[in-house]
Parts: structure tokens; C-alpha cells; sequence
């Protein structure tokens, strides 16, 4: 049966999406908790030399919305650099599940994205890898 | 209905309780959730509806004689002082409290037992001395003892629970000792929906020496509540949950226990006498009641308790032992549904499960689309959840206005979550429009 809110797109996402799982050597790592509903995601992101986001993976637990979010991000951020990451806001991830929700769901929708905001933030502390310049993994 | 496995046979059977005789008093449950859309509200161990008495009760505050209680000498607020204290005068009548005197308004169920570990916890428990708890508190009934014990050194101890969630007395018969100096429970689950056997642990505790706090949050709204009977030493409640307003609630303590106390919040009313250097307390129950209380909605707890009072409590018990049995039978019905409540005749009225690839909230969301109310998360009872193995529930809790064509609405809804979570198409299972990058 197709349900006109949690649609097929949302589901497939959330039940078996092709990036979930984890990199062999992620350049940025972050966790997001949803204390609310214990939606839990964790995310790897691979850079490649010239600083574009290359892979992008996501593992954890929780509703089908934060875990279709999660990898419906996932889909949009392999290609970007990390400035287009930067610049995809909160509205553009509501915008991306594209369904209506309410407040407290709409939590559920921002997890990923916000965990992505921290994987972002611990990249411009420390030197972006360049081309000429290899760069120490900043997890190390 | 589950009257084969009731352990009571009682030779006279209650005439049955229609709730539509009832439910039109309730002016919420006439609403529809959307256009189209009626209310299935089966939320009510979060908070359940208002009747009309109790609206029209809280209203005559604000529309006739506001005014602040125990201080002016004028008409309105002597009429307000005396709507007040009535209000207390059938609190104490309906549980079967000595007096007046030992009813004592707060908050609710949290700041209920918060004063108790703040007053009677922090003057007379002494590091190393014992507090046994159950494994099915309510967070209200947790934290503030966990509080206590990091800051007093109290240890904390729980009872166990057998696996078809009803309380293991053995378990309790073991954390029970000599230095057990307070045995604060739930008399009802509000995840698993057990009745727990109160005398049976009062019993226990007085045996040591230990002093009882009942949390009768889910309890007061189930059935009647006599403290005198049950013996506890304290009883918590909240107003909310028992057809009243929100932001007000009861302590009830034995005099004795509560003339022991040092009060909580220092201010107005809690005072005979204030000078410079010292301060005399006021007498019970005063002495607890810093400031200007929620008149409104004590008078509100008031009526309340007066709708309570009036109802046939045979009947109604009865009546929900057969939502809580045909709802447990029908649920157990749908493939991947998994029951954690207690069995109906030791059950107040909760049913909580989880369904097989639909996390509750998801659950919870397609219901609400159908006007069907539940919670779903942890509700307030993280450790429960942790005994149990699930990381959250979705819970369906019933009271006396509820009927069976609600429990029929839940289960149709949990089939319709069932089948949109639970496709059983061939196509391939990946809707990424592009491939992902290797990692």
C-alpha cells in the first residue's frame, strides 16, 4: 500500500539505502543524537584531493524519517564541494525530504544535517588537504 | 476478555459501563482530529480529557470571584478561599485522608515527590541507608531519588519484574533489609499498565520499618485511592491525569510524617510569624504551600475528583479489563506485533508495543493521520525500557470513556502502518536516483 506521506522514495531510503554502511578511511566522522526519540546517525565523509566531497556514508538507528534524511543527504552531498556543502541550509534539507512536518519531526529530519554541520565544522579547524600538500588524516 | 485466567470469581457481575453514557460530557472527544477525521484519544496515561465540570469549574474562578486565597478579607476573596479549600476538603474525602491536614497542593506528581526527597530525604536518610524502588518507575519516581543518592550517599534499590510484567514479590523480599528506609513504587505502570499488589509491599516495608511512597499518578485516574486502607505514608498524584487541570496535583502525608518535615520553598502563606532573624512555619498543610498556589486549577482538581466520586467503579474496572484484554487479543493478531503489558485483570489500562520494522514514532505518525492518539518514545521510563530490550514503545493507554470500536480503529491503523512499512513488492530496493561513489 503507498502511503501519500511516508512514500515510496521515503522508505526505500530509510529500509535499504546504498549508502549506508562505512568508508575504509573517512577524512570526517561526526554523530548526531536525537535525545527526543533516540534517532541516532552516524556520518563518514571521504574527501578527495582537490577538497570535493567524494563518498559519503551514514550508519545508525531511529525513525524512518531521520534515516531517509540521512541518506537523501547523503545522495545530494557526493560531488559538492565542501563550500556548496556549507551553503546547503536547513530549509534546503526540509525542502530535499519534501514532506510536510511538524515541529518535532521536523527534528528528525535535521539530524543528519546537523550532524553533517559538525563533520563540517571540525574540517574548517584544521587544513584542508590540498594536491601538492598531503595532509594527516584530521582524525588521527 | 480475559475473565478465564481472573484469579478473582466474584459471584456478582457489575451491570457493564457504556461509556457513551459518559462521553458526551467530555466536549474533546466530539472533535475531529482533521476534517472527516473523529478522535480515537487513546493518550490518557499522558494526560486525559476534561469534563465539562471541571471546565466550567476552573472558568468560575476567572469569570466570578478571582481574587487570592487566605488573605483578603473581601467578598470575592472569601469566596475564593472557600472554592479553594473545598476543593482540598473532597481531595482528602475521596482517598480517605485523615484530614484536611494532610492533603497539600502542588504542581503535580514530579514536585509531589520531589517534596518528599527533599524534605523527608534530605532530614532523615543517612548515607548507606537503603531507598528500594521497582524496575517500572516512571522517571518522576527515579530521578529524584537518584538526586538524593549522589547527594546523601543513599543507595538505590530495585525490585525486579517477572517476564509478563507484573512485580516479582521475591525480588522485593530481597532488596528489602534493615536498612530499607523508604519503599517509593508505582501503583500502576505507565508502559506496562500493571496493577502492582500495594498491600503486599506496604506489608513489606512497614515489616522493616520503612516508610512508603505510592505514586499514584496512573492509579487515581483508574479506579479509588484509600490511603487509609493501603496504609502508605505518602501518595502522589497529578490533576491532569485524573480528569483535571494541569499544573496542579496532590502530596497526601500521614500528619505524623509530615509534622516531622521541614518545608521546601520558604515565601508567603507558609509563614506564622517573620522577623528579621527568624521565621515561624505555619501549620499543615500550609506549611508546604509557599506563595500563591493555582487556585484555578485546585478548584478545577475539586470538581475532578467530585466526577470521580460519582462513578461505579465495579462497572468501569470491568470495563476496562475488556479494552486492555480485546485490544492485547487483536494486536497479537497482526504478524510482527509485539505486546509488553501486563495481562488484563492485573492491567489499569496500557497496552504498549512495538511493531517488527516500524519504529514507534513512525508508527505513531501514520496513526495520528487516522485520529488515532498514542504515545510512542520511552515514556518517562528509560531503565523500563532498557529491561525490557527495546529502545522505545508505542503505547495505547485506555480509560472509562473509551469503547470497542476505538480498539477496533487502533488495530485497523496498526495493520495500515503494517502494510505501507512492509512492502511486499519484487521491485528493486534502491530508489537512489544515482549510484554511490565507492568509499
Amino acid at each position: 500500500m503507498v502511503d501519500d506521506f511516508y512514500r515510496e522514495e521515503i522508505l526505500d531510503h530509510s529500509q535499504s539505502s546504498p549508502y549506508r554502511g562505512r568508508l575504509d578511511r573517512p577524512d570526517l566522522v561526526a554523530d548526531g543524537v536525537n535525545p527526543l526519540c533516540g534517532d541516532r546517525i552516524h556520518l563518514e565523509l571521504g574527501l578527495a584531493p582537490d577538497g570535493t566531497i567524494g563518498a559519503v556514508r551514514f550508519d545508525g538507528s531511529g525513525c524512518a524519517i531521520s534515516q531517509a534524511s540521512a541518506s537523501m543527504l547523503a545522495e545530494q552531498l557526493e560531488g559538492k564541494s565542501a563550500d556548496e556543502a556549507r551553503r546547503f541550509d536547513r530549509q534546503a534539507m526540509l525542502d530535499l525530504l519534501g514532506i510536510p512536518l511538524t515541529p518535532a519531526r521536523q527534528k528528525c529530519c535535521l539530524l543528519a544535517w546537523k550532524t553533517l554541520q559538525k563533520a563540517l565544522e571540525s574540517a574548517s579547524s584544521t587544513p584542508a588537504p590540498t594536491a601538492d600538500v598531503p595532509a594527516p588524516c584530521p582524525r588521527h | 476478555m480475559s475473565s478465564s485466567t481472573a484469579p478473582i470469581i466474584t459471584s456478582e457481575v457489575p451491570a457493564p459501563f457504556d461509556p457513551w453514557s459518559i462521553r458526551s460530557r467530555f466536549p474533546v472527544l466530539t472533535r475531529e482530529v482533521r476534517p472527516g477525521v473523529p478522535l480515537v484519544y487513546l493518550d490518557n496515561a499522558a494526560t486525559s480529557l476534561k469534563p465539562w465540570s471541571v471546565i466550567r469549574a476552573v472558568q468560575s474562578y476567572d469569570t466570578e470571584f478571582t481574587a487570592n486565597v487566605h488573605r483578603g478579607l473581601h467578598t470575592l476573596s472569601e469566596e475564593a478561599t472557600a472554592a479553594y479549600e473545598e476543593a482540598r476538603t473532597s481531595v482528602a474525602r475521596y482517598i480517605h485522608a485523615r484530614d484536611e491536614s494532610e492533603i497539600i497542593f502542588t504542581r503535580g506528581t514530579t514536585e509531589s515527590i520531589n517534596l518528599v526527597a527533599l524534605s523527608f530525604g534530605r532530614t532523615r536518610l543517612q548515607p548507606g541507608d537503603e531507598i528500594v524502588l521497582t524496575a517500572l518507575e516512571h522517571h518522576a519516581n527515579l530521578v529524584p531519588w537518584l538526586m538524593l543518592a549522589r547527594e546523601r550517599g543513599v543507595v538505590l534499590r530495585y525490585a525486579e519484574l517477572h517476564p509478563d510484567g507484573t512485580l516479582d514479590l521475591d525480588s522485593l523480599d530481597r532488596q528489602i533489609g534493615s536498612r530499607t528506609r523508604l519503599v517509593a513504587f508505582s501503583g500502576m505502570s505507565n508502559v506496562l499498565g500493571t496493577l502492582l499488589p500495594i498491600a503486599e509491599i506496604v506489608a513489606r516495608a512497614q515489616a522493616v520499618g520503612a516508610a512508603t511512597l505510592l505514586d499514584a499518578a496512573q492509579l487515581v485516574a483508574h479506579g479509588p485511592l484509600d490511603v487509609a486502607a493501603l496504609g502508605v505514608d505518602f501518595a502522589a498524584f497529578s490533576g491532569h491525569k485524573m480528569f483535571g487541570p494541569t499544573g496542579i496535583g496532590i502530596l497526601y502525608g500521614r500528619r505524623e510524617r509530615l509534622e516531622a518535615m521541614p518545608p521546601v520553598l520558604g515565601g508567603g502563606d507558609m509563614v506564622l510569624e517573620v522577623h528579621r532573624d527568624r521565621a515561624e512555619w505555619n501549620e499543615l498543610p500550609y506549611k508546604f504551600e509557599a506563595g500563591t498556589p493555582p487556585i484555578a486549577q485546585a478548584i478545577g482538581l475539586g470538581a475532578a475528583v467530585q466526577f470521580l466520586a460519582e462513578l461505579d467503579w465495579d462497572a468501569i474496572t470491568a470495563h476496562q479489563q475488556q479494552l486492555v484484554a480485546s485490544a492485547q487479543a487483536r494486536l497479537a493478531s497482526i504478524s510482527g506485533v509485539r505486546l509488553f503489558s501486563a495481562p488484563a485483570y492485573q492491567n489499569g489500562g496500557v497496552v504498549s508495543f512495538t511493531v517488527d520494522g516500524v519504529h514507534p514514532h513512525d508508527l505513531a505518525q501514520i496513526l495520528d493521520r487516522r485520529g488515532v492518539a498514542i504515545r510512542a518514545g520511552q515514556h518517562c521510563a528509560m531503565p523500563l525500557h532498557e529491561t525490557l530490550g527495546i529502545p522505545a514503545s508505542a503505547r495505547a493507554s485506555f480509560c472509562l470513556y473509551n469503547c470497542q470500536s476505538e480498539v477496533e480503529s487502533l488495530a485497523q491503523a496498526v495493520e495500515y502502518a503494517c502494510s505501507v512499512f512492509h512492502r511486499s513488492d519484487s521491485r528493486s530496493p534502491n530508489a537512489a536516483r544515482k549510484s554511490p561513489a565507492d568509499g
